[in-house]
């Protein structure tokens, strides 16, 4: 049997905070305030961090900006490939979409797959003037001309690497750990 | 063609006769019986230690098809599973196309048995033309021609005056009339027995007293005319308990029922599997309890298959269009001594019920090894595990619910008249 | 783990109480599809559905067919009286033709109860059973489940009323075989030649009297009456039988005041539910449920178009 290694902490709950709040004032300064700017987390991981730019970019401009989920199982390209599916969740986009400035929010990018399946689920629910994507965790390893608009932390990985973004709303504790898959 | 049968179980319920001994035939008879016979020059001697000898089993309701559905069966493929099932002799139904109503079928039937030289086969009239009833077949005519039986089975009389005159024309002429007991109007678009599994399975149900109906007024039709009926395929506790009394006083009331009759319930359709389709319908728990107590105490004469072969496909259909029936020569010894594995009936009255009876109800010189008669004889090897296997059926229906059922005990010789039609010893 | 373990979806019968709520919960987060501009998924693209339909249903057939396209998968609807059904083709033929052009999904409506269970036996395509005889229909009594859970927010421990002709009533099957699994009370109610014998064993409760049974219902399913039934001496008329068996202003008065009053459609108004409580929005949930069918309908393809692994 291999050696296991223990997972390392690649970020802690300190260095989660910061980077949020650099992007909010990043996401701010790009947009040039809140006007038509909406955020759009993506299930799940995304959904807490999408809440918690929106509590920063709350507190810095005294207005609350909407808030959709979106679930992108549906969108994705191998949905009928595998038999193993993350549950279907709910999508909640309570706005319309027509002109807005979407940040989409996710915990890690990788190939971009998931963004793709994002981005096709967000126009079916109308024609934004713009879509931007920000993202906690940018490990590279990209398989569509995707990239991010807001990183907060470049974390370079091998492939054979299992990067999990554990939040507090979810798992109880806020850290990024990356790992050797098993 | 002299055979000696040297050391077998002997059971001849017609001679109260369960002993260990020898039976010489010899041009088509038996000719003697003993306890150690010498064999004469010139005979094949049968060494039948460990095996039972039986008076050569009688099925009283087969179907043969033949003519007109000759891809279900024929004559001589009816008669080769029967004789491979250990039955000498079979009575056919007259439900072919055209119907068995007139001379000129019997004699077709009788010619084609008489080609094949397997079994006895003994044609069973139909009581109305066309079994539509109607107007009645001209039973004296068929007699002549060979009928020994009367019967619309599959189409009971409904018409109960038409019953009523032919039970009275046929018993002066001493030909039994079978009746397949079935109120039409009760039974109207049924499939199954109406009782919790049809509940659960949303098909529509055939109650019991569909059955009972037809089995208490034919009862009080013989009554009343003093005449013979024999009930068909019991299927349901009533009609154990209508006929049990009509024989109390002193009624000339028979009957039969089948091997599923007493081995399945409706439970088994649960899945739909049209291989249980079969008319009356696979009944309750309670109801082969009946039937079982019916048949120790010799209320139920005696056992019948209705052998039913079919073609695939009439099976492989939607439930309410797949045909009913089981093809059963060849598993119905099996499933009977069932009966006497668990202590439900002893050797001697399932013989009776296999043999003696049906040859008592259909007036035949048939179902005893007393000398001088004919040597119809089985040999049961009472040992034998096997497993049902519908693709080795020599029956062209392969349509069976049994296909993989563990069985005890095998016809492995069939004699008729003296001439071995079956040898399964190598099996 | 979020595919069923199961190749077909042939009734109620033989789902566990995980699988209801998988379907229900992933039918739940369909909804918000059918309220998009765009009311299409691609998931399914690329996928065929063969609505196989022998018995005449603009309803069923509509919901399969609109859930199939919302997920962008090809959807065919055959019909009896336009296949070679009419030529006297068995079932079996049929289907072994249909498997031969490859479909990935065969959504079936027969009159006959266990064709579906024939049909998935003999071909290795998803078998969906869209009403079987009076045997079930799986689809509609998730969608009532889930109209149900809707509405009252929990399934366990409330009071159902079927009523109407229980002996002919895929619907009431299934629903009973639903309900009962998921922990609610079941009375059903109906002249005495529509109730099946020995329904009891079924673990319902059973009378004649519609009143009895809709006394306290959080729920009140009624079913609709075939009118040809007449011709089968099982009730005198329509008059008589609305008069005792129609759910109406002043009987509603028994059940919770909260109760909901469904049905499958279409309704005969006026026989089985007066038109003043079909059309009360306080009570009639009868449109949810068509929606709701779209959702059931919805996830029960997605949940069969798993791998193939």
């Amino acid at each position: 049997m291999p050696e296991t290694k223990s997972p390392k902490v690649v970020m802690d709950s300190d260095g989660i905070e910061r980077c949020l709040t650099r992007i909010a004032y990043e996401i701010l300064e790009k947009n040039k305030g809140i006007d038509n700017l909406v955020l759009v987390g993506i299930r799940t991981g995304g959904i807490y961090l999408a809440e918690r730019l929106q509590k920063k970019i709350s507190a810095i401009e005294n207005t609350k900006i909407p808030l959709g989920i979106l679930d992108i199982t549906l969108y994705r390209d191998d949905i009928t490939k595998t038999s193993k599916k993350a549950p279907l969740g709910k999508t909640k986009i309570p706005f319309d979409l027509e002109d807005k400035k979407v940040i989409l929010v996710d915990d890690v990018l990788f190939t971009g797959r998931t963004i793709r399946a994002a981005m096709d689920a967000l126009i079916d629910f109308g024609r934004p003037k713009m879509i931007q994507l920000a993202v906690l965790i940018d490990r590279g390893h990209r398989e569509l001309p995707i990239r991010a608009d807001y990183v907060g932390k470049n974390l370079p990985s091998s492939l054979w690497e299992a990067v999990s973004v554990n939040l507090l709303e979810k798992n109880g504790k806020d850290e990024v750990l990356i790992e050797e898959e098993t | 063609m002299k055979l000696l049968l040297k050391g077998a179980r002997v059971i001849d319920p017609s001679q109260k006769m369960d002993a260990r001994i020898d039976i010489l035939v010899e041009e088509g008879k038996i000719s003697s019986c003993g306890t150690t016979i010498k064999a004469p020059p010139a005979a094949q001697v049968i060494n039948l230690t460990d095996m039972i000898v039986v008076p050569g089993l009688i099925d009283m309701h087969v179907h043969l098809r033949e003519p007109g559905l000759e891809y279900k069966e024929t004559i001589a493929t009816g008669s080769a599973a029967a004789v491979a099932g250990g039955f000498t002799s079979i009575a056919c139904m007259p439900n072919t196309d055209p119907v068995n109503d007139n001379r000129s079928i019997t004699e077709f039937i009788r010619r084609k048995a008489s080609e094949a030289n397997l079994a006895n086969v003994y044609p069973i009239g139909a009581i109305s033309v066309g079994s539509e009833g109607k107007q009645m077949t001209e039973f004296w005519d068929l007699k002549e021609a060979g009928v020994i039986a009367l019967s619309d089975d599959g189409k009971p009389v409904m018409d109960a005056a038409l019953m009523r005159h032919a039970m009275e024309y046929a018993g002066s002429l001493d030909l039994p009339v079978i009746q397949h007991c079935e109120d039409i109007n009760l039974s109207a678009g049924g499939l199954m027995n109406e009782g919790y599994w049809s509940t659960m399975m949303g098909l529509p149900g055939i109650p019991s007293i569909a059955e009972e109906a037809i089995v208490g007024r034919d009862i009080l039709i013989a009554e009343y005319t003093q005449t013979r009926i024999h009930i068909a395929h019991v299927s349901t506790a009533g009609s154990v308990r209508l006929i049990r009394d009509a024989k109390m006083r002193g009624l000339k009331v028979t009957a039969e029922t089948a091997p599923h009759y007493f081995t399945l319930t409706d439970e088994c359709l649960q899945d739909y599997d049209t291989s249980y389709k079969v008319n009356p319908p696979l009944r309750s728990t309670a109801d082969i309890a009946a039937i079982n107590e019916g048949l120790a105490d010799g209320t139920i004469d005696a056992i019948a298959c209705d052998h039913a072969p079919h073609a695939r496909t009439d099976k492989e259909v939607e439930f309410v269009y797949a045909a009913n029936g089981i093809s059963g020569l060849e598993t119905s010894l099996g499933l009977s001594l069932n009966l006497v594995h668990e202590g439900i009936l002893t050797w001697e009255k399932l013989i009776a019920a296999m043999a003696c009876n049906p040859a008592r109800i259909l007036n035949l010189d048939k179902g005893t090894l007393k000398k001088g008669s004919d040597a119809d004889i089985t040999v049961i090897d009472p040992e034998q595990t096997w497993r049902v296997d519908v693709k080795t059926f020599v029956s062209r229906g392969k349509n069976s619910p049994f296909s993989g059922r563990k069985m005890k005990g095998r016809a492995v010789l069939t004699l008729v008249a003296g001439d071995i039609k079956y040898d399964g010893r190598a099996l | 783990m979020m595919k069923l373990a199961k190749k077909d979806i042939l009734g109620i019968q033989e789902m566990t109480v995980d699988e209801i709520n998988l379907i229900l919960e992933t039918a739940e987060s369909f909804l918000e599809i059918s309220t998009r501009e765009i009311k299409k998924v691609p998931t399914l693209r690329g996928k065929s559905i063969i609505n196989l339909f022998y018995e005449a249903s603009t309803r069923t057939r509509t919901s399969f067919e609109i859930a199939g396209k919302r997920l962008s998968a090809d959807t065919i609807n055959i019909s009896a009286s336009t296949s070679s059904v009419v030529k006297g083709e068995t079932l079996i033929d049929t289907a072994r033709n249909l498997e031969a052009m490859n479909p990935d999904i065969i959504v079936l409506r027969h009159s006959a109860a266990g064709a579906p269970h024939l049909l998935a036996s003999l071909v290795r395509q998803s078998i969906i059973n869209a009403g079987d005889g009076a045997h079930e229909h799986p689809s509609q009594a998730l969608l009532d489940m889930m109209t149900i859970r809707e509405k009252k927010g929990r399934l366990a421990g409330l009071k159902v009323a079927i009523i109407g002709d229980i002996l002919h009533s895929r619907v009431a099957r299934s629903n009973i075989y639903g309900l009962s699994k998921m922990g609610a009370r079941i009375v059903v109610a109906g002249p005495a030649t529509m109730m099946p014998r020995n329904i009891e064993q079924m673990g319902v409760k059973a009378c004649t009297k519609l009143e009895e049974a809709i006394t306290d219902a959080d729920v009140v399913m009624m079913l609709r009456i075939q009118l040809e039934r007449q011709k089968q001496n099982i009730f005198p008329s329509l008059r008589e039988y609305a008069q005792h068996y129609c759910l109406n202003r002043k009987n509603i008065k028994l059940a919770k005041p909260d109760a909901i009053v469904m049905h499958p459609g279409p309704i005969n108004r006026g026989v089985e539910i007066s038109p003043d409580i079909a059309d009360d929005p306080a009570c009639s949930v009868i449109l949810d449920q068509v929606n709701n069918g779209v959702a059931v309908r919805m996830a029960l393809l997605y949940l069969l178009s798993g791998g193939n692994e």
